[in-house]
């Protein structure tokens, strides 16, 4: 399953780091963030919840950039 | 400017006066140092604390723990000896700018670029008693007649009720020329009614309309990222921390080399400069900023153009294309049979054209279709009987008593008339009226206008080979292709064919040089996913061509090959300009650092200046009119 959510980020490199910070989170198959549309693009594993891995991949954002935010 | 932009720049300002107005005061020791603390805390706090939470969550190497160890490095070496603060508060005061600059930038190009793709309808207009109700789009249901007035946009994909009019098609093909409208008419959304009121039954829901397929398709097209983005992230992970590490062994090597192997004094506080001035060149925004927006701006300036990219990994593809194949039917040929000769005939040519409509009027064959459309005026059936359809020959038919034999010259043979051969490319229909042979009708596809101009365009680009893939018989591709301009032509070829050759083509060239395949989309799916990358033309309305290929040409003009090329040439040449630029400056500000050469301003122009720079120059790829 594919889910896009909003995003905000204040500069690309952070975008990189948290686009690494999503796909090392567990459930989560793939993951794409787009800077310049501040998308987030995850694929999830099956048989993941959605809601429960976005917090997971919330708080490893948050950890590799404090500055950042998802729209969940 | 935002909220947090704003603030920003109030505090870039107020730092900046600071700074200025410190000059003046003559203070010196502890007082100067807490004077000058006053600017760079207003201007750095927040840097420091991103630092402090970068190490409490082991994220030590990114740019603002850089900024804080380079600046608060400045004003230790700053406290131990010369009492200049400003190098440290110019340092944070002008990365600052530069973040200011980049957030400013990328914002306006976001909003530049989706004005660019401003074809999201707001409302539909439904008609209830008489009034005209605004609703949201998503709301109207498959087969609801809306109303649309001069100066708004069609919403929804649909059919004209009625109503006649002009629409602006340009923000969807870049056409500026109005196309006309009339009932009956297929009318697709994003279009821009000019003229008259229309009246709309929708066939489609408003997400699967063509306006929400192509803004789907153009936001998410920067998601697909390219090598050169792929690159440039790798070397970012790389780079930053490779200076750290140089950095501190700057710091700590000469000084220990000078004082345990050459006996000379360490000169401590010299190296620990250079290594804080290598901090500073370290961070790597430039490159990792101006790269996708390169990227972004590409795609918006050729969705502008009626280009729809779906990824920025296309683009790349693209610029490297070498070798060009397309479809004939449809994309170099107008794939709509007409007549375009009646020779040898014994009647008029109107008289030969209602006989030959009449007979072949029961027939779904698009050959009938343009018999009808050539003759021009309403078929009254009734004149029609003892239809008779000869399969692979044709038609024989009793018009208002007349016997009419329509068909090739097999039908002729079995009917023993005597048939002249005609010497034009085409579908031949001899005619025989009562008995005796009545003339041929030449029925052709028609090449596009601009087909010529279009190989040559792509000659001209550096194309080295376009070939020609068709079903049509040898001699109708091989006039085509000679008429055109084009290299190769293989014909008579089933769609399972056209894979193959593709596929042998693929085989047959070299590695780095790309091969496109440009097609209608209608049964060229195979080919376009098989190909190096797959363009699909004249793909107003058709989901399948969208689906299919990697890049879409809005409508089905053959130069806007040779541009999309072109588009993807300027943007791939930005995106190695700001590469070599960016890495090549900091490089050489690296030496000079080490060298003692260039000083911490030099540093921060490295890498503030080079990164505005890099900003501006990616925003050009978003002009594309003049290509």
């Amino acid at each position: 399953m594919k889910k896009t959510y909003k995003i905000d980020v204040d500069c690309a490199n952070c975008a990189n780091k948290m686009e690494d910070a999503a796909k090392n989170t567990p459930g989560v198959k793939s993951a794409t963030v787009n800077f310049m549309t501040l998308k987030m693009i995850v694929e999830f594993e099956d048989g993941q919840d959605p809601k429960a891995v976005m917090q997971a991949v919330l708080k490893n954002c948050k950890k590799v950039e404090d500055d950042c935010e998802i729209f969940l | 400017m935002n909220k947090k932009q704003k603030k920003m720049l109030t505090r870039i300002v107020v730092a900046a006066v600071l700074l200025v107005a410190l000059h003046f005061v003559p203070a010196s020791g502890i007082v100067r140092f807490v004077l000058y603390m006053i600017p760079y805390l207003i201007i750095g706090y927040d840097i420091l604390i991103k630092a402090g939470k970068g190490v409490r969550n082991r994220q030590a190497f990114d740019e603002n723990f850089l900024m804080a160890v380079a600046t608060v490095g400045a004003i230790a070496l700053g406290l131990t000896g010369s009492g200049d603060y400003t190098e440290a508060i110019g340092v944070m005061l002008f990365y600052q700018i530069g973040e200011w600059f980049q957030s400013y930038a990328v914002g306006k190009s976001r909003r530049n670029i989706s004005e660019l793709m401003d074809i999201r309808p707001d409302y539909a207009n439904i008609e209830q008693d008489g009034t005209l109700t605004q609703v949201d789009p998503d709301e109207v249901e498959v087969g609801t007649v809306i109303v649309v007035q001069p100066g708004e946009k069609v919403p929804i994909d649909g059919v004209i009720v009625s109503g006649a009019s002009s629409l602006n098609t340009s923000a969807l093909t870049g056409e500026s020329l109005p196309r006309d409208a009339a009932p009956g008419d297929e009318i697709i959304s994003g279009c821009i009614n000019l003229t008259g009121v229309l009246k709309i039954r929708t066939t489609k829901e408003f997400g699967e309309s063509t306006v929400s397929k192509i803004l789907d398709l153009v936001e998410n097209a920067s998601s697909r990222k390219s090598r050169s983005e792929a690159f440039i992230s790798k070397f970012a992970k790389i780079y930053t921390p490779a200076v750290c590490y140089s950095a501190l062994a700057l710091a700590v090597l000469p000084p220990l080399v000078r004082m345990l192997g050459l006996g000379l004094a360490a000169e401590w506080g010299v190296w620990i400069y250079r290594a804080l001035t290598f901090l500073v060149i370290s961070c790597p925004c430039a490159l990792v900023i101006s790269i996708p927006l390169s990227f972004f701006a590409g795609i918006g300036g050729a969705s502008n153009a009626g280009v729809l990219v779906k990824g920025s990994n296309y683009l790349e593809i693209l610029s490297q294309a070498k070798y060009v194949v397309f479809d004939k039917t449809g994309t170099l040929t107008q794939g709509v049979f007409e007549v375009s000769g009646i020779h040898h005939n014994a009647l008029e040519d109107e008289k030969l054209l209602e006989y030959a409509a009449l007979a072949e009027s029961a027939s779904s064959h698009p050959i009938s279709k343009s018999l009808q459309r050539a003759y021009g005026k309403e078929l009254d059936r009734s004149r029609v009987t003892d239809i008779q359809e000869i399969s692979g020959n044709g038609v024989i038919a009793t018009v208002d008593g007349i016997q009419v034999a329509a068909g090739n010259d097999k039908l002729m043979k079995r009917l023993n008339i005597d048939c002249i051969p005609c010497h034009h490319v085409g579908t031949i229909i001899h005619m025989a009226i009562d008995g005796k042979y009545a003339g041929h009708i030449l029925i052709s596809d028609v090449v596009k206008p601009h087909a010529k101009q279009a190989i040559a365009a792509l000659k001209q680009a550096g194309i080295q080979k376009t070939v020609m893939l068709t079903g049509d018989i040898d001699r109708v591709a091989e006039q085509v292709a000679g008429e055109l301009g084009i290299d190769t032509v293989y014909s008579e070829l089933l769609p399972a064919d056209k894979v193959e050759k593709v596929e042998a083509l693929l085989r047959e060239k070299p590695e780095k040089a790309k091969l496109a395949f440009v097609g209608d989309g209608i049964n060229d799916a195979p080919v376009l996913s098989r190909a190096d990358i797959g363009i699909a033309m004249g793909a107003m309305g058709s989901d399948a061509a969208i689906e299919a290929a990697d890049i879409v040409l809005m409508d089905d003009d053959p130069l806007k090959i040779a541009k999309a090329i072109k588009i993807s040439r300027k943007c791939l040449r930005i995106v190695y300009e700001n590469i070599i630029f960016a890495i090549g400056i900091k490089l050489i500000c690296l030496i000079l650092g080490a060298l003692g050469i260039a000083n911490m301003w030099l540093a921060i122009f490295a890498d503030v200046g080079v990164m505005i720079l890099a900003v501006l120059n990616a925003i050009r790829a978003l002009f594309v009119k003049n290509l």
